[in-house]
Protein backbone atom coordinates (compact mmCIF):
# COMPACT_ATOMS: atom_id res chain seq x y z
CA UNK A 1 0.00 0.00 0.00
CA UNK A 2 1.47 3.33 -0.47
CA UNK A 3 0.95 6.69 1.73
CA UNK A 4 1.00 9.84 0.55
CA UNK A 5 2.11 12.15 3.45
CA UNK A 6 2.13 15.88 3.07
CA UNK A 7 4.53 18.29 5.89
CA UNK A 8 4.12 22.10 5.90
CA UNK A 9 4.99 25.06 8.01
CA UNK A 10 2.37 25.76 10.99
CA UNK A 11 -0.19 28.49 9.97
CA UNK A 12 1.56 30.27 13.12
CA UNK A 13 5.05 29.91 11.56
CA UNK A 14 6.17 32.23 8.44
CA UNK A 15 6.88 30.85 5.52
CA UNK A 16 9.22 32.94 3.40
CA UNK A 17 9.62 30.41 0.45
CA UNK A 18 5.77 30.34 0.20
CA UNK A 19 5.46 34.40 0.13
CA UNK A 20 7.92 34.70 -2.23
CA UNK A 21 5.78 32.58 -4.65
CA UNK A 22 2.38 34.53 -4.36
CA UNK A 23 4.93 37.93 -4.62
CA UNK A 24 5.93 36.18 -7.93
CA UNK A 25 1.89 35.36 -8.96
CA UNK A 26 0.73 38.62 -7.61
CA UNK A 27 3.16 40.16 -10.30
CA UNK A 28 2.13 37.72 -13.10
CA UNK A 29 -0.92 39.27 -12.42
CA UNK A 30 -2.61 36.65 -10.85
CA UNK A 31 -4.39 38.40 -8.33
CA UNK A 32 -7.11 36.48 -6.71
CA UNK A 33 -4.17 34.17 -5.33
CA UNK A 34 -4.28 35.16 -1.54
CA UNK A 35 -1.80 33.25 0.04
CA UNK A 36 0.59 30.31 -0.50
CA UNK A 37 2.19 27.78 1.48
CA UNK A 38 4.72 25.72 0.76
CA UNK A 39 5.53 22.38 1.93
CA UNK A 40 6.58 18.54 1.17
CA UNK A 41 5.55 15.70 0.00
CA UNK A 42 6.82 12.33 0.48
CA UNK A 43 5.42 8.89 -0.95
CA UNK A 44 5.92 5.91 0.73
CA UNK A 45 5.77 2.30 0.17
CA UNK A 46 4.32 0.19 2.85
CA UNK A 47 4.73 -3.25 2.59
CA UNK A 48 3.08 -6.53 4.77
CA UNK A 49 1.58 -4.22 7.43
CA UNK A 50 -2.34 -3.95 8.27
CA UNK A 51 -3.80 -0.69 7.26
CA UNK A 52 -4.80 -0.06 11.07
CA UNK A 53 -0.92 -0.68 11.75
CA UNK A 54 -0.03 1.38 8.57
CA UNK A 55 -1.51 4.19 10.01
CA UNK A 56 0.25 4.26 13.38
CA UNK A 57 3.80 3.80 11.61
CA UNK A 58 2.51 6.67 9.53
CA UNK A 59 2.21 8.90 12.38
CA UNK A 60 4.90 7.89 13.99
CA UNK A 61 7.76 8.82 11.36
CA UNK A 62 5.94 11.89 10.45
CA UNK A 63 6.46 13.10 13.94
CA UNK A 64 10.20 11.52 15.06
CA UNK A 65 11.68 12.29 11.41
CA UNK A 66 9.66 13.79 8.42
CA UNK A 67 8.27 16.99 10.31
CA UNK A 68 9.75 18.99 12.87
CA UNK A 69 6.84 19.25 15.04
CA UNK A 70 8.01 22.81 16.37
CA UNK A 71 7.32 24.39 13.33
CA UNK A 72 5.81 21.88 11.23
CA UNK A 73 2.29 20.13 10.82
CA UNK A 74 1.81 16.81 8.64
CA UNK A 75 -1.46 15.41 7.17
CA UNK A 76 -1.45 11.93 5.08
CA UNK A 77 -3.96 9.64 2.55
CA UNK A 78 -3.84 6.45 1.28
CA UNK A 79 -3.63 6.41 -1.96
CA UNK A 80 -3.36 4.34 -5.06
CA UNK A 81 0.35 2.09 -5.95
CA UNK A 82 1.51 2.20 -9.32
CA UNK A 83 1.22 -1.59 -9.13
CA UNK A 84 -2.38 -0.97 -8.85
CA UNK A 85 -3.07 -2.52 -5.29
CA UNK B 1 42.01 20.29 28.05
CA UNK B 2 41.13 17.67 25.21
CA UNK B 3 38.03 18.90 22.52
CA UNK B 4 35.93 16.11 20.05
CA UNK B 5 35.49 17.70 16.43
CA UNK B 6 32.50 15.39 15.20
CA UNK B 7 32.75 15.01 11.35
CA UNK B 8 29.91 13.74 9.77
CA UNK B 9 29.76 13.08 5.78
CA UNK B 10 29.24 16.86 4.42
CA UNK B 11 30.62 19.06 7.54
CA UNK B 12 33.13 21.30 6.06
CA UNK B 13 34.32 23.58 9.18
CA UNK B 14 36.08 20.16 10.90
CA UNK B 15 39.59 20.75 9.69
CA UNK B 16 39.18 24.88 10.51
CA UNK B 17 37.38 24.33 13.91
CA UNK B 18 40.08 21.36 14.82
CA UNK B 19 43.39 23.79 13.72
CA UNK B 20 41.66 26.65 15.94
CA UNK B 21 41.75 24.75 18.71
CA UNK B 22 44.77 22.70 18.19
CA UNK B 23 47.42 25.48 16.69
CA UNK B 24 45.45 28.61 17.62
CA UNK B 25 44.30 27.63 21.01
CA UNK B 26 47.48 24.99 21.84
CA UNK B 27 44.86 22.23 22.97
CA UNK B 28 44.53 18.81 22.41
CA UNK B 29 41.90 18.35 19.82
CA UNK B 30 41.12 14.95 17.96
CA UNK B 31 38.59 14.51 15.31
CA UNK B 32 35.38 12.13 15.84
CA UNK B 33 34.08 9.72 13.13
CA UNK B 34 30.60 10.05 12.95
CA UNK B 35 29.82 6.44 13.09
CA UNK B 36 32.25 5.70 15.81
CA UNK B 37 30.54 5.12 19.37
CA UNK B 38 33.59 6.40 21.20
CA UNK B 39 34.34 10.03 22.18
CA UNK B 40 37.96 9.37 23.14
CA UNK B 41 37.82 11.09 26.73
CA UNK B 42 37.02 14.54 25.70
CA UNK B 43 35.96 17.14 27.37
CA UNK B 44 34.15 19.03 24.91
CA UNK B 45 32.88 18.05 21.72
CA UNK B 46 32.41 20.44 19.08
CA UNK B 47 29.57 19.67 16.27
CA UNK B 48 31.13 21.95 13.39
CA UNK B 49 29.72 23.58 10.60
CA UNK B 50 28.81 22.31 6.89
CA UNK B 51 26.11 20.33 5.13
CA UNK B 52 25.57 16.87 7.18
CA UNK B 53 23.97 14.89 4.81
CA UNK B 54 23.59 17.60 2.22
CA UNK B 55 20.84 19.45 4.32
CA UNK B 56 18.86 16.70 3.21
CA UNK B 57 15.25 16.45 4.75
CA UNK B 58 15.81 19.71 7.24
CA UNK B 59 19.43 21.01 7.93
CA UNK B 60 20.61 18.79 10.78
CA UNK B 61 17.39 16.40 10.60
CA UNK B 62 19.47 13.35 9.31
CA UNK B 63 22.90 13.61 11.56
CA UNK B 64 20.73 13.35 14.73
CA UNK B 65 20.93 9.71 13.87
CA UNK B 66 24.33 9.16 13.65
CA UNK B 67 25.48 6.36 15.96
CA UNK B 68 28.08 9.04 17.57
CA UNK B 69 24.90 11.13 18.73
CA UNK B 70 23.57 8.99 20.88
CA UNK B 71 27.12 9.01 22.89
CA UNK B 72 27.18 12.92 22.53
CA UNK B 73 23.16 13.05 23.77
CA UNK B 74 24.16 11.00 27.29
CA UNK B 75 27.34 13.09 27.48
CA UNK B 76 25.44 16.63 27.01
CA UNK B 77 22.79 14.83 29.61
CA UNK B 78 25.79 14.13 32.24
CA UNK B 79 26.45 18.23 32.04
CA UNK B 80 29.46 17.72 29.73
CA UNK B 81 30.18 20.46 26.84
CA UNK B 82 29.18 20.57 23.76
CA UNK B 83 28.80 23.44 21.31
CA UNK B 84 27.38 23.28 18.23
CA UNK B 85 28.33 25.76 15.27
CA UNK B 86 26.44 26.75 12.11
CA UNK B 87 25.21 23.63 11.22
CA UNK B 88 26.50 21.77 14.46
CA UNK B 89 24.00 24.20 16.05
CA UNK B 90 21.07 22.74 13.47
CA UNK B 91 21.69 19.24 15.06
CA UNK B 92 21.79 19.95 18.47
CA UNK B 93 18.09 21.89 17.63
CA UNK B 94 16.60 18.66 16.02
CA UNK B 95 18.67 16.38 18.23
CA UNK B 96 16.43 17.80 21.24
CA UNK B 97 19.50 19.32 22.92
CA UNK B 98 18.18 23.05 22.70
CA UNK B 99 15.39 24.41 21.80
CA UNK B 100 13.80 25.99 19.40
CA UNK B 101 13.84 25.25 15.23
CA UNK B 102 15.53 27.21 12.26
CA UNK B 103 13.77 28.47 9.17
CA UNK B 104 15.56 29.51 6.18
CA UNK B 105 16.73 33.37 6.23
CA UNK B 106 13.90 35.79 5.69
CA UNK B 107 15.18 37.04 2.76
CA UNK B 108 16.23 33.44 1.28
CA UNK B 109 19.53 34.16 0.45
CA UNK B 110 22.96 32.56 1.48
CA UNK B 111 24.43 34.83 4.17
CA UNK B 112 28.18 34.77 4.27
CA UNK B 113 29.10 38.12 5.86
CA UNK B 114 30.98 39.06 8.86
CA UNK B 115 28.09 40.56 11.65
CA UNK B 116 28.12 42.39 15.24
CA UNK B 117 26.92 40.16 18.25
CA UNK B 118 26.55 40.99 21.29
CA UNK B 119 26.96 38.46 24.75
CA UNK B 120 23.69 38.60 26.23
CA UNK B 121 24.72 36.53 29.17
CA UNK B 122 28.26 36.82 30.16
CA UNK B 123 27.97 34.02 33.19
CA UNK B 124 28.11 31.26 30.87
CA UNK B 125 30.41 28.45 30.33
CA UNK B 126 31.07 29.81 26.94
CA UNK B 127 31.11 33.57 27.47
CA UNK B 128 33.41 33.89 31.15
CA UNK B 129 36.19 35.24 29.31
CA UNK B 130 33.78 38.03 27.80
CA UNK B 131 32.01 40.20 29.18
CA UNK B 132 28.26 41.35 29.03
CA UNK B 133 27.15 43.51 26.60
CA UNK B 134 30.81 42.91 24.72
CA UNK B 135 30.32 42.99 20.86
CA UNK B 136 32.11 40.48 18.66
CA UNK B 137 32.44 40.57 15.37
CA UNK B 138 32.18 37.15 13.79
CA UNK B 139 31.29 35.70 10.22
CA UNK B 140 28.29 33.99 9.44
CA UNK B 141 27.78 31.38 6.29
CA UNK B 142 24.14 29.97 6.15
CA UNK B 143 20.67 29.57 4.16
CA UNK B 144 19.24 28.21 7.60
CA UNK B 145 19.94 30.48 10.27
CA UNK B 146 16.24 32.09 11.19
CA UNK B 147 15.79 31.21 14.31
CA UNK B 148 12.35 30.21 15.77
CA UNK B 149 10.86 29.01 19.44
CA UNK B 150 7.08 29.13 19.89
CA UNK B 151 6.43 31.72 22.08
CA UNK B 152 5.95 30.21 25.48
CA UNK B 153 9.47 28.20 24.90
CA UNK B 154 10.90 31.49 23.65
CA UNK B 155 9.46 33.23 26.98
CA UNK B 156 11.13 30.43 28.65
CA UNK B 157 14.29 30.89 27.39
CA UNK B 158 14.81 34.59 27.99
CA UNK B 159 13.41 34.05 31.40
CA UNK B 160 16.04 31.66 32.51
CA UNK B 161 18.58 34.04 30.70
CA UNK B 162 19.51 31.28 27.72
CA UNK B 163 20.26 33.31 25.14
CA UNK B 164 24.04 33.78 24.69
CA UNK B 165 24.39 36.08 21.94
CA UNK B 166 21.93 38.48 19.75
CA UNK B 167 23.01 40.11 16.71
CA UNK B 168 23.18 44.07 16.92
CA UNK B 169 25.16 46.30 15.26
CA UNK B 170 28.99 48.12 15.64
CA UNK B 171 27.92 49.86 18.83
CA UNK B 172 26.33 46.97 20.46
CA UNK B 173 22.67 47.96 19.83
CA UNK B 174 20.11 45.09 18.76
CA UNK B 175 18.04 46.72 16.34
CA UNK B 176 15.43 44.80 13.51
CA UNK B 177 18.17 46.57 10.68
CA UNK B 178 21.14 44.13 12.17
CA UNK B 179 19.20 41.12 12.42
CA UNK B 180 20.40 40.03 9.19
CA UNK B 181 18.72 36.21 8.78
CA UNK B 182 15.29 37.22 10.85
CA UNK B 183 15.73 35.54 13.66
CA UNK B 184 12.91 36.11 16.69
CA UNK B 185 14.22 38.35 19.00
CA UNK B 186 17.40 38.60 16.95
CA UNK B 187 18.93 35.34 18.82
CA UNK B 188 22.53 34.52 17.12
CA UNK B 189 23.98 31.54 20.17
CA UNK B 190 21.54 30.25 22.43
CA UNK B 191 22.04 27.34 25.21
CA UNK B 192 20.25 24.51 27.26
CA UNK B 193 18.99 25.27 30.95
CA UNK B 194 21.39 23.60 32.68
CA UNK B 195 24.01 26.25 30.58
CA UNK B 196 26.63 23.27 29.23
CA UNK B 197 24.97 23.01 25.95
CA UNK B 198 25.31 26.08 23.65
CA UNK B 199 24.30 26.04 19.71
CA UNK B 200 25.17 29.53 17.64
CA UNK B 201 24.97 30.26 13.96
CA UNK B 202 28.25 32.50 13.86
CA UNK B 203 31.64 30.86 13.34
CA UNK B 204 34.30 31.65 16.19
CA UNK B 205 36.82 29.06 14.32
CA UNK B 206 36.73 31.59 11.53
CA UNK B 207 37.50 34.79 13.75
CA UNK B 208 40.47 33.37 15.72
CA UNK B 209 43.77 34.93 14.42
CA UNK B 210 44.25 38.53 12.68
CA UNK B 211 45.52 37.32 9.92
CA UNK B 212 41.82 36.09 9.15
CA UNK B 213 40.54 39.12 9.93
CA UNK B 214 39.65 39.47 13.29
CA UNK B 215 40.33 37.35 16.75
CA UNK B 216 36.74 37.70 18.48
CA UNK B 217 35.72 33.94 18.46
CA UNK B 218 38.43 33.01 20.78
CA UNK B 219 36.61 34.37 23.48
CA UNK B 220 34.42 31.90 23.15
CA UNK B 221 36.84 28.93 22.90
CA UNK B 222 39.08 30.65 25.99
CA UNK B 223 36.17 30.92 28.29
CA UNK B 224 35.99 26.33 28.03
CA UNK B 225 39.20 26.06 28.43
CA UNK B 226 39.58 28.75 31.51
CA UNK B 227 36.28 27.14 33.05
CA UNK B 228 38.13 23.92 32.91
CA UNK B 229 41.14 24.77 34.69
CA UNK B 230 38.82 26.31 37.19
CA UNK B 231 38.93 24.82 40.91
CA UNK B 232 35.90 22.05 40.12
CA UNK B 233 32.92 22.86 41.08
CA UNK B 234 33.02 26.14 39.21
CA UNK B 235 31.69 24.57 35.75
CA UNK B 236 28.61 23.76 34.55
CA UNK B 237 26.38 21.06 36.88
CA UNK B 238 26.09 17.92 35.60
CA UNK B 239 21.88 17.27 35.06
CA UNK B 240 20.01 14.68 34.76
CA UNK B 241 17.05 15.95 34.74
CA UNK B 242 14.62 17.01 31.37
CA UNK B 243 13.85 20.21 30.55
CA UNK B 244 10.07 20.45 29.28
CA UNK B 245 11.32 22.17 26.39
CA UNK B 246 14.18 20.51 25.87
CA UNK B 247 12.10 17.44 24.21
Amino acid sequence: MRVRILVSFKDSVLDPQGQTVKNALHTMGYSAIKDVRQGKVFEVELDRVTKKDAEALIAEIARKVLANPIIEKYTWEFIKSPSGK
Amino acid sequence: MKFGVVQFPGSNCDYDTHYALKQVLKQDAVLLWHKEHDLKGVDCVVLPGGFSYGDYLRAGAIARFSPLMKEVKSFARNGGLVLGICNGFQVLLELGLLPGAMLRNKNLKFLCQHVHLRIENGATAFTRAGKEGRVLRIPIAHFEGNYYAPPQALADIEKKRQVVFRYCDAAGRVTEGANVNGSIHNIAGVMNRAGNVLGLMPHPERASEALLGGEDGRVIFESIIQGFAAPRGRGAKPVRTRARHDQ
